[in-house]
């Protein structure tokens, strides 16, 4: 029988520390879909989707009032879009336009897998692809981009950054009315994973089957509070900590994917647990690292209290759940983080100290804004930096800035939401020009020889 | 089929009758009660059992009206615990 004090230390968890099922995301296979006549293609994948997902919204919600825990997001990905190899940005449009009218219709907040894989080369139809996303962005609600540049296997393909570069300030510039808020809905990756449940970048890989369940679980909040048990303990004890916290998590989200995956007729495939911050209060990963000891999250020992949170959030998840997958570890998206704002705010967190960060972290560069007039080659370099630190150290990482339009250093951007709000931060300002028009693609790393 | 149902509120007569009364008209079974008074604050943990399916949605509904009264109630099924505990 189930003791009390593990009664009331879940339900303190839940109702204190804000643990929750961050996402259930059905991944659906597209790959059947694709025809070569536009109008064929955009009836087969809304007919697809449909069935598929239509139960998703209610089971999730009935799922949660069972276990009483709250399930935060009901989201799709789908196989990436490049692959229906059409030749006309417009037609790519149109299927944007599918994607969102059926997650409207289906009554998901997101759809992932407006994506494209061009990590080696770009082909013709991807760069029609490539040309449709800030409209597709623009003209869309629901849908989510994504980008793979560069692989561990590959190297770094600098042709697609330096197009990408100037993709992000077209978006930026398309959805200017709403502070450029389509670049918050669009991704670069290097080493992109092909079961992620997390937005922006999630999207339904080409080994993937039929149709998935991913779980995504989050909980910053209660891997804070175990630590607030260990104030003045040696580091190796908050590693123990946060590593059975995390192991606590992650059977939750477990439990939660198995009942999705049975009552959805679906395969459970993995589950992520990354913890991801919301702007509400306490919930922030940067409140974690501060918890160790930290006056302000950005200073030195930053990076090394990130690294340790990342592996001990691996090591308590990965024996909890049959599959672990996606991302799992920290993200530390700027805008979504609200102590993480602070410290941008008060001048300990800088540009160059997160890039630092996401060696170590589960992603990248996340939901930073940056001055409306930085040049395409400065935005297409911090892509090429941070890609090469996954390409090297054999991880994924991303980049997800946002050039807000007509917006300077000083200013703060308010996207509302989960999104958050962004203090502009300062980059380099010295250029970066002629390092990426030079193009062509950086060659994979060696495996061997590592210092 | 087995729940975990808990109860925090202000102290006053009656709480554990009525919160009895409704899972005695839903045939839900109390195989144990942990309850303490905190700084004024009443709270219990119940954990109870059915022959059959415990409806959570419906046992919720039928709390509805004690939750009006300034009681919070939550029912939530045992898997959630054990899952989260044991390995």
């Amino acid at each position: 029988m189930t003791i009390y004090s593990d009664i009331q230390e879940t339900i303190r968890m839940l109702d204190k520390e804000k643990l929750d099922i961050r996402t259930i995301t059905m991944g659906i296979s597209l790959l059947d879909c694709f025809t070569d006549d536009i109008n064929i293609t955009v009836k087969k994948i809304y007919d697809k989707i449909y069935a598929y997902s239509s139960k998703l919204v209610d089971t999730g919600e009935d799922i949660a009032k069972e276990y009483g825990i709250p399930i935060i997001n009901k989201r799709i990905a789908v196989t990436p879009i490049a692959l229906a190899a059409f030749s006309k940005a417009e037609d790519y449009i149109k299927i944007a336009s599918t994607l969102d009218k059926c997650a409207n219709d289906v009554g998901v907040n997101f759809i992932g897998g407006y994506s494209a894989l061009v990590h080696k080369d770009i082909t013709k139809s991807e760069h029609a692809f490539l040309d449709s996303i800030p409209k597709a962005l623009k003209v869309t609600k629901r849908v989510c981009s994504s980008v793979n540049v560069g692989s561990t296997k590959a190297g770094i393909n600098l042709d697609a950054i330096k197009l990408i570069g100037s993709t992000i300030k077209q978006i930026a510039f398309e959805t200017k009315d709403e502070d450029s808020i389509g670049c918050a809905k669009f991704v670069v990756f290097a080493n992109a994973v092909e079961d992620n449940p997390f937005m922006a970048g999630a999207f339904h890989g080409v080994g993937e089957g039929e149709a998935v369940i991913n779980v995504g679980v989050s909980g910053p909040g209660t891997i804070k509070a175990a630590i607030e048990k260990c104030k003045g303990e040696p580091i190796n004890e908050i590693c123990e900590m946060i590593k059975r916290t995390a192991f606590k998590i992650t059977r939750a989200g477990q439990l939660v994917g198995n009942e999705a995956s049975k009552r959805l007729g679906v395969p459970f495939g993995i589950l992520d647990l990354s913890l991801a911050p919301t702007p509400e209060i306490g919930d922030s990963v940067a409140l974690i690292l501060e918890e160790m000891g930290l006056e302000k999250c950005g200073a030195h020992g930053t990076t090394a209290a990130l690294a340790l949170l990342t592996d001990a959030v691996k090591k308590g998840g990965i024996m909890a759940s049959s599959y672990v997958g996606g991302l799992s570890g920290a993200f530390i998206p700027v805008s979504e983080d609200a102590e993480m704002i602070a410290c941008v705010n008060c001048g300990a967190l800088s540009f160059d100290k997160l890039e630092a960060m996401t060696s170590v972290c589960s992603v990248g560069l996340d939901m930073i804004a940056v001055p409306g007039d930085t040049p395409d080659t400065t935005i297409s370099a911090i892509i090429a930096d941070e890609a090469s630190i996954g390409v090297i150290n054999n991880k994924t990482t991303a980049v997800r800035i946002i050039p807000v339009y007509g917006k300077k250093l000083g200013d703060i951007v308010k996207f509302g939401g989960l999104l958050g709000e962004a203090p502009i931060m300062k980059l380099n300002d010295y250029s970066s020009k002629n390092f990426i028009n030079r193009g062509g693609r950086i060659p994979a790393p060696v495996h061997s020889f590592k210092n | 089929m087995k729940a975990v149902i808990t109860v925090i509120g202000k102290d006053k007569t009656g709480i554990i009758y009525k919160v009895s009364k409704v899972l005695y008209e839903s045939d839900v079974n109390i195989d144990d009660i942990s309850q303490t008074v905190m700084q004024d604050y009443f709270t219990m943990i119940m954990l109870v059992s059915s022959a059959e399916t415990i409806n959570v949605n419906e046992l919720k509904k039928k709390f509805s009206e004690l939750e009006d009264e300034g009681l919070s109630i939550q029912v939530q099924k045992t898997e959630i615990f054990d899952i989260m505990h044991k390995i």
